[in-house]
């Protein structure tokens, strides 16, 4: 090898540890020089690498879905869609109602004329999920007919709530970035709580909004004449009521919502802060065009002509959506249309010609509640609202003790493969304890950089590692000798030895690399913390085992002319 | 230059019929302990928390003893594989969780071991208000899995994927044999450590899983390690038979594999001796993964390979035969371009 080539192996190496090392005990602010003392490195390595539940704790968090809340709605909603199924029959309904409470959750219609009951109860049990005499049971008395949900049917989706809330709750973790929570039901089953253990956050109340956060997302049809005249709306809940001329009711097929129009940037793009609009009403029709499960993807975008805090987000529908959405807009051209979070107006917009699976709900967002609206979106609305019972924080769960016997025993194990390599291989040893501590620090600086979360599935991979970058030198330190023996000149052995041994690394590592991957991407929780780990180890061991390690032979190699004896 | 081995020269092909043998056993063992165990109405394997939830029970302490302490005294009532995790923000609080077991009340469970640090307090006074207590439990909750079913069939099916992706990348490098083989060998050692947590019934966790996962990565890498030695002897030494070429190539790796392997199977070792009990079922399950790993590569996958090469060697001569032409060697032929990668 000639000089040159060396000089720029020793750069390249040189300014890699120098990088590798600073994101390891380099503090993230502008350091001063007591960083750099063991207490300040001490620090700064504890706020670096982020530590998991089991090896630091975090908060435990218990909540419990409103399941209440949830068969409420649900029994609403089929009373209105019986009231519309009843109207569209042509049979006269006076009036209904829902009660709901625990054990208790049905919904009545009134008729006009009882001899009916039979025609009617047929014609809504063809439509409504409310046929099933094991979900429902169906009562007449006089001109009232009914139905009521069998104690079964509340708890079995009560509980299918909470474990709807528990796959949503989920995906929103996994979109936050947290890495390696627990989660799990927590007190008898009719509670419906939810335990959540995750490792510390940087920001607990925000991940706290948007676990919680609803996202209940329609969109809806604006009662009132379509384009050129505005949206109709009224300044008073009162008044949007009397529009329905029902006496003073809100027919089952109608909804009476909040509205604040978005107040427009001024020209320069900035918010004008004394033009805030007053609240408004206006008269919807329910249920809605399309609902937040018919979405596929949400994402927050800088409004157009904006300003830096102007956000909106774009959304687009999946297939069943946009075919409804299509169908409803191609035929309501110039009707204006309402996009409803919440159950508050966001934005009012006239179709302009029809729309299939794209839409935007411009509000007023900045760039950090627009990215977790998307977010939750994207995640999927709750099926019921979720409050927080319990807050602590807690300590590791494999406790300090055993991390500490852990470590003093890894520490034993390391100090093992230092003192043979060493020992057995002589000056090449140290070819070998060098590899490995920089293997250690790159691979600390990765986990750094891909913002992992180290826990103990995490380590196991770290053992992998280590195993590999010891056996990675002994292939090539083996072969060498034998290289050697068989009757090769020194630089040809160490050539020879690292080529052959590089073929079989490769092959190690590749396969170890490719199976890791599928961990990664497809994994959850310690089979990805293990897989991570293991990838960013292996690939910064191809560096440190082979380039770095051939690099400190031919730099033995190069001091002298001729070289004839080799430590090994 | 100190060197352990030099020159071996054993035939490790001849043992096979032993190798395979025992093998066989281990797993039939290990698989008979968990059929017995399950038809019995007894659990096949001691699944932990993770897996089948349990209880958590919240004790308040006037003077709340070290989290070892606690495990001790859980461990002394026969409750183990307990979580104990302090809770940092009350400093006088710990949570316990026991695993499930059928007919057992874990908060009398966990009562009966606390009884250890000093009276309970009664139910109906605050634990201040007791001068005789000394705890008092201020909680019992369940809790589910926090890996279900759901998660659990994921996990396996992740594996099985990454199994098949080691078997295409070794089936592209080498043979098609060489990947079945190593697969095969992969399978061996999973099961044989398995086996083993059964008929000693230790705590299956999550982190065990993980282990498990590491012993797939030292075994398939001992594997290829042997294979690669094949692959070179085959294009060094055509005359020779690929049994005596596998032979050697054992011979030859067998310096490096006592060394390295050695290495991790004394780091190991002091992992399970100094480890502590919280991470003993992590460490047992890394260290027999560690003795299989290095056993199965030589003893299962080597033999395995070259059996099945053999027998694909011999149905093309027997083809070539039968249609009386010259002997034509296919899968086998060491004359194919072997496949190379340079180095940098």
């Amino acid at each position: 090898m000639k000089k040159k080539n060396l000089l720029t192996r020793v750069i390249i190496i040189v300014i890699v540890t120098i990088l590798g090392l600073y994101l390891v005990i380099g503090p993230r602010h502008r350091p001063h020089l007591k960083d750099f003392g063991w207490s300040g490195i001490k620090a700064t390595l504890a706020s670096n690498i982020h530590l998991g539940l089991d090896l630091q704790g975090g908060s435990h968090l218990v909540m419990r879905v409103q399941t209440e809340a949830y068969l409420k709605r649900l029994t609403t909603e089929n009373y209105v869609a019986a009231q519309n199924i009843a109207k569209d029959n042509n049979f006269e309904v006076k009036g209904g109602g829902v009660e709901s409470g625990p054990g208790n959750y049905r919904f009545t219609l009134e008729l006009a004329d009882p001899s009916q009951a039979k025609a009617v109860k047929e014609a809504v049990e063809k439509k409504v999920e409310v046929g099933d005499t094991s979900a429902w049971t169906y009562s007449q008395s006089g001109n009232q007919i009914g139905w009521k949900m069998t104690s079964a049917a509340e708890r079995t989706l009560a509980d299918n709530a909470t474990t709807q809330a528990l796959n949503i709750i989920d995906r929103r973790i996994n979109a936050l970035g947290i890495t390696e929570p627990t989660l799990q039901t927590h007190g008898a089953q009719s509670a419906h709580q939810i335990l959540l253990q995750m490792p510390g956050v940087q920001d607990p109340e925000r991940v706290k909004g948007i676990l919680k956060a609803d996202s209940r997302l329609e969109l809806v049809h604006v009662i009132g004449p379509g384009s050129p005249s505005p949206p109709t709306t009224y300044p008073t809940e009162t008044e949007a009521i009397a529009s329905l001329n029902s006496g003073g009711t809100i027919p089952p097929n109608r909804r009476v919502l909040p509205y604040k129009e978005r107040v427009e940037n001024r020209a320069d793009g900035t918010k004008d802060p004394k033009a805030e609009k007053p609240m408004q009403y206006v008269v919807v029709e329910t249920p809605g065009i399309i609902s937040g499960e018919q979405l596929r993807n949400a994402s927050a975008v800088q409004s157009q002509g904006g300003g830096r805090d102007d956000f909106e987000i774009n959304f687009s529908l999946n297939k069943t959506g946009a075919d409804k959405f299509g169908a409803w807009t191609g035929s309501h051209i110039n009707e204006y249309m309402g996009v409803v979070l919440n159950d508050r107006v966001e934005s009012i917009a006239y179709i302009k010609s029809q729309i299939y699976d794209q839409g935007q709900i411009t509000g007023r967002f900045t760039q950090k509640s627009a990215e977790d609206l998307a977010l939750t979106l994207r995640s999927g609305a709750l099926p019921a609202s979720i409050e927080y019972l319990e807050e602590r924080t807690v300590g590791p769960s494999l406790g300090a003790d055993s991390i500490r016997a852990g470590v003093r025993a890894s520490l034993v194990g390391l100090a093992l493969v230092v003192v043979f390599m060493l020992f057995y291989y002589r000056g090449a040893g140290v070819n070998a304890v060098v590899a490995l501590a920089l293997n250690m620090i790159l691979m600390l600086a990765g986990l750094i950089v891909f913002g992992a979360t180290l826990t103990l599935p995490g380590i196991a991979g770290i053992i992998l590692t280590i195993g590999m970058a010891v056996d990675s030198n002994v292939l090539v330190f083996e072969r060498i000798r034998e290289e050697l023996r068989s009757g090769k000149t020194v630089p040809s052995a160490v050539d020879q030895g690292f080529n052959r041994a590089f073929i079989t690394i490769i092959d190690t590592h590749v396969t170890t690399i490719i199976s890791s991957l599928f961990l990664f991407v497809f994994g959850t929780g310690p089979i990805r913390g293990f897989a991570v780990t293991l990838v960013i180890g292996l690939l910064v061991n191809l560096f440190s085992a082979v380039y770095v390690s051939r690099t400190i032979f031919i730099w033995l190699l190069s001091r002298k002319e001729r070289v004839e004896t080799l430590s090994i | 230059m100190f060197q352990i081995l030099h020159d071996i020269n054993l035939d490790w092909l001849g043992n096979r019929r032993w190798f395979i043998t025992v093998s066989v056993l281990l797993m039939l063992v290990g698989l008979g302990s968990a059929i017995f165990r399950q038809a019995t109405g007894r659990q096949a394997f001691n699944l932990g928390v993770d897996f089948k939830g349990g209880t958590v029970v919240t004790a308040r302490f006037k003077q709340r003893p070290g989290d070892e302490a606690v495990r001790q005294a859980l461990d002394e009532k026969g409750v183990r594989d307990a979580v104990v995790q302090p809770v940092t923000d009350r400093p006088d609080t710990v949570l316990i969780k026991v695993p499930l077991i059928e007919g057992v009340d874990g908060r009398a469970q966990v009562r009966d071991a606390l009884n250890k640090f000093g009276k309970e307090a009664p139910a109906s006074a605050e634990l201040e208000a007791d001068p005789g207590a000394s705890y008092k439990i201020v909680g019992t909750d369940a809790v589910g899995a926090i890996a279900g079913a759901q998660l659990r069939n994921k996990a396996i099916a992740v594996t099985l994927a990454a199994l098949v992706g080691i078997l295409v990348y070794i089936a592209l490098r080498f043979e098609w044999t060489y990947g079945a083989a190593a697969v095969i060998a992969v399978f061996h050692d999973v099961l044989v450590t398995l086996g083993f947590f059964s008929i000693f019934q230790i705590e299956i966790s999550l982190n065990v899983i993980a282990a498990l996962l590491t012993l797939v990565g030292f075994s398939v890498n001992d594997t290829i390690v042997v294979f690669d030695r094949i692959r070179e002897n085959r294009r060094l030494h055509r005359r020779d038979s690929l049994y005596k070429i596998t032979n050697d190539a054992i011979n030859q790796t067998l310096s490096r594999t006592v060394i390295t392997n050695g290495l991790v199977f004394l780091s190991v070792l002091a992992l399970v001796i100094f480890g502590g009990d919280v991470l003993r079922a992590f460490s047992l399950a890394l260290f027999i993964g560690v003795v299989f790993g290095t056993y199965s590569s030589i003893a299962i996958a080597s033999p395995i390979m070259v059996w099945w090469e053999q027998r694909i060697e011999a149905a093309n001569r027997q083809a070539a035969l039968s249609f009386n032409q010259p002997r034509v060697i296919k899968a086998t032929s060491p004359a194919k371009t072997p496949k190379q990668i340079r180095t940098s």
